[in-house]
């Protein structure tokens, strides 16, 4: 049979079609198994996150922020622009500012929220951090590494939360045996140095030595619930489970691990 | 040619001044001056002396990325022993003096390793 050049051309065509058709559904499939089939982040598993209960938190207490700033030597500088902060309180506004704040009741109005770093699921410092200082680990914790800070300070400014702080001065008084604002140096853990970011490290050092981080041990009202969030059983699931609970800016994707009860 | 013998006391002055630590130093034999390191308070360090003298800055650096990076905090010797890794918290321990064990080696040698602007030095004892 003869076959127009047309009629070949026309035939080829359509064939092709189908062919990356059934590829593109096959992709497809392929893609959302794993979605399905896996947590986003490493292969552990874990995903380590805190709940805070600020029904329970007192208005006055700083327990936490002492515990977590002493045992991290955290420096207090007198100027807030200079201010070097781990975990601190701050207002539902601040803490919330895309949640309404139109007639918000008083007592939400006067609470502290505790504000720390989120430990993301898909962190914003860790994508833009040019020397890999800042890097995710598998069980979810958003670390630094403050031997590769070079101070340029993209993850400040990627960070939705603030929850990093730059060292515009030597956090270490002249003499060099005290921190700046009169507090000692717990010898176990390091200062950093002029021109490092730091922030909240979900007590890395702690857990290693299967301790429940600082603030969370320090808590006298029991604000603070610390665990697996990837694991169903874990009393930090339990009590999401049984309260409403809020995240800071969820609309960002950065999926936070700190949850809020209000 | 000018002023000759003006450029030949010049170049004498400047060949006096150039050779005088040497000239200073003729006929005294004494040996160069070695750093001198404090013996540690523990026993037995957790490498032979001689591996942690050629190799402890790179036991160090790999320590840190072991135990930031990868959460790997404890190292186990040639010996089968395992010791926590850590600058401030194992080393320190028995090389508690930080002046006359690492600065005494490392001003001799003239390199200028910046732990200490983070890590805390223990406290001088003796």
């Amino acid at each position: 049979m003869e076959e127009s050049r047309r009629d070949f051309l026309k035939k080829a065509g359509m064939g092709s079609l189908i062919g990356l058709g059934v590829f593109k559904t096959l992709d497809k499939i392929g893609v959302e198994d794993a979605f399905a089939s896996s947590t986003k982040e490493g292969t552990s598993g874990t995903r380590l996150g805190l709940v805070v209960d600020a029904r329970k938190c007192k208005a006055g207490c700083t327990e936490c922020i002492n515990a977590c700033h002493a045992i991290h030597n955290v420096p207090k500088f007198e100027d807030p622009k200079d201010e070097v902060k781990w975990i601190w309180k701050d207002g539902y506004h601040n803490v919330f500012p895309s949640k309404s704040g139109q007639f918000i009741d008083d007592e939400t109005k006067e609470k502290p929220f505790m504000a720390l770093c989120n430990h993301c699921e898909d962190p914003p410092c860790v994508r833009v951090c040019p020397t890999k200082a800042t890097f995710k680990r598998e069980d979810g914790i958003v670390l630094m590494d403050f031997h590769r800070c070079i101070g340029c300070r993209f993850c400040m400014a990627a960070c939705p939360y603030g929850s990093r702080s730059f060292n515009w001065n030597n956090p270490r008084q002249k003499d060099g045996n005290k921190l700046v604002g009169g507090k000692d140096i717990d010898p176990s853990f390091p200062t950093r140095e002029r021109g490092v970011v730091e922030k909240c490290n979900l007590c890395a050092e702690r857990l290693a030595k299967n301790l429940i981080p600082a603030c969370v041990e320090a808590c006298p009202e029991g604000a603070l619930v610390f665990g697996d969030l990837n694991n169903p059983n874990s009393k930090i699931r339990q009590i999401l489970k049984s309260n409403h609970s809020i995240q800071r800016k969820p609309e960002l994707g950065t999926g936070p691990s700190v949850f809020y009860i209000v | 040619m000018y002023d000759t013998g003006k450029i030949l006391i010049g170049v004498a002055i400047f060949l006096i001044i150039a050779i005088f630590p040497f000239l200073l130093g003729v006929g005294d034999s004494s040996q160069a001056p070695h750093p001198v390191v404090l013996k540690a308070a523990g026993e037995q360090c957790i490498e032979s002396a001689a591996y942690m003298r050629a190799n402890h800055m790179q036991m160090l650096d790999q320590w840190r990325d072991d135990v930031v990076r990868n959460n790997d905090r404890t190292y186990t010797n040639t010996s089968g022993k395992t010791f926590t890794k850590s600058l401030s918290n194992t080393c320190m321990d028995c090389h508690s003096n930080k002046k006359e064990f690492c600065d005494s080696c490392h001003d001799y040698s003239s390199v200028r390793p910046y732990c200490w602007e983070c890590h805390v030095e223990p406290k001088e004892t003796n």
